[in-house]
């Protein structure tokens, strides 16, 4: 898609607008769960947005199809916010909520390393790993965290590796 | 038989052309466009929004064009079924199956498509998958990973 928006010009941003009938709840519940996994800055009640690139449009887009075919209505729109600072704000909102998810991965991986046994920890480090590399994929604006974040999963990963070798 | 997708392919569509030409239309020729308003008449689009032949929701669950063109087919082959699980994870990342082969394959797919452009990329992925194809045969066979 080289019409598309790259990202790195930090200029364009991909807007859904949508509708989901709020009966049955089940297909609702999914385009709300993928919007999450997705990341999205919530705008508006049924307008999400995401920085615009390839991989954000197509993401999208597929949300888009998902909400028409459960009977209800969606537009994707490519945008800009009219002041630099409106953007700046929606950025820091999703990079705070990144921040967040890090920050709760970054206590479990430090609480495991005294709390827990050789196997709570390695399927711990097994779930933490998964955990860090959704967050990353959604993670647009790299937040700060994100090195607390993988550094803590990093000594698990050492403590977890130690103690299996005293093990052996 | 013309078969048409989006520009800018990625493993839900490297996937699905090589599943078109080996198991649903060995003559087909692939074209590229920017969107569903481009499609010729008499060419069947696949992996764009609104078409036949995308994602769509079964039993409950989204799945990819990969998984559509199985099921329009019904193409029931076990392994195809495997392929399936790893372009669903790689394509929609829902967690829905445990394919960790996706993560991998994902990013070989990214990079090809940053040094290639979309008729190398399905040139080069054919054998790939061919390949793909054969290792989870066997193991679908030995009931574990082969050698």
């Amino acid at each position: 898609m080289s019409s598309s928006a790259d990202r790195s010009s930090g200029l364009q941003w991909v807007l859904l607008s949508y509708r989901v009938p709020r009966e049955p709840s089940t297909p609702r519940i999914a385009v709300w769960r993928k919007l999450k996994r997705l990341g999205v800055a919530q705008l508006g009640d049924g307008l999400v947005a995401l920085p615009a690139d390839a991989r954000t449009r197509e993401q999208l887009e597929w949300v888009a199809e998902e909400v028409e075919q459960a009977g209800g209505s969606a537009m994707l729109w490519i945008a800009r916010p009219d002041t630099e600072e409106e953007e700046q704000r929606i950025a820091a909102e999703m990079a705070a909520a990144r921040a967040a998810e890090y920050r709760a991965v970054r206590d479990q991986a430090l609480a495991a390393r005294t709390a827990v046994g050789l196997d709570d920890g390695a399927g711990l480090l097994r779930r933490l790993r998964a955990e860090l590399r959704r967050i990353e994929r959604r993670d647009h604006f790299p937040a700060v965290d994100g090195d607390a974040a993988r550094a803590a999963v990093k000594d698990l990963a050492a403590h977890v590796g130690q103690k299996r070798r005293e093990r052996a | 038989m013309r078969w048409v997708t989006r520009r800018g392919v990625h493993i839900d569509r490297a996937a699905t052309a090589w599943l078109i030409r080996r198991f649903v239309d060995a003559a087909a020729e692939f074209e590229f466009v920017a969107g569903p308003t481009e499609v010729a008449e008499g060419a069947i689009p696949f992996d764009m929004r609104g078409v036949e032949l995308g994602h769509r929701s079964h039993g409950g669950h989204q799945e990819c064009t990969f998984e559509t063109v199985l099921r329009r087919h019904d193409l029931t082959d076990p392994v195809l079924w495997k392929i399936a699980e790893v372009v669903h994870e790689a394509d929609l990342e829902d967690d829905r199956f445990d394919a960790p082969d996706a993560a991998g394959l994902d990013v070989v797919l990214r990079g090809l498509s940053l040094i290639l452009d979309d008729a190398a990329v399905l040139a080069v992925t054919e054998p790939v998958f061919d390949g793909l194809y054969e290792y989870y045969r066997r193991a679908v066979l030995l009931g574990r990973p082969p050698a």
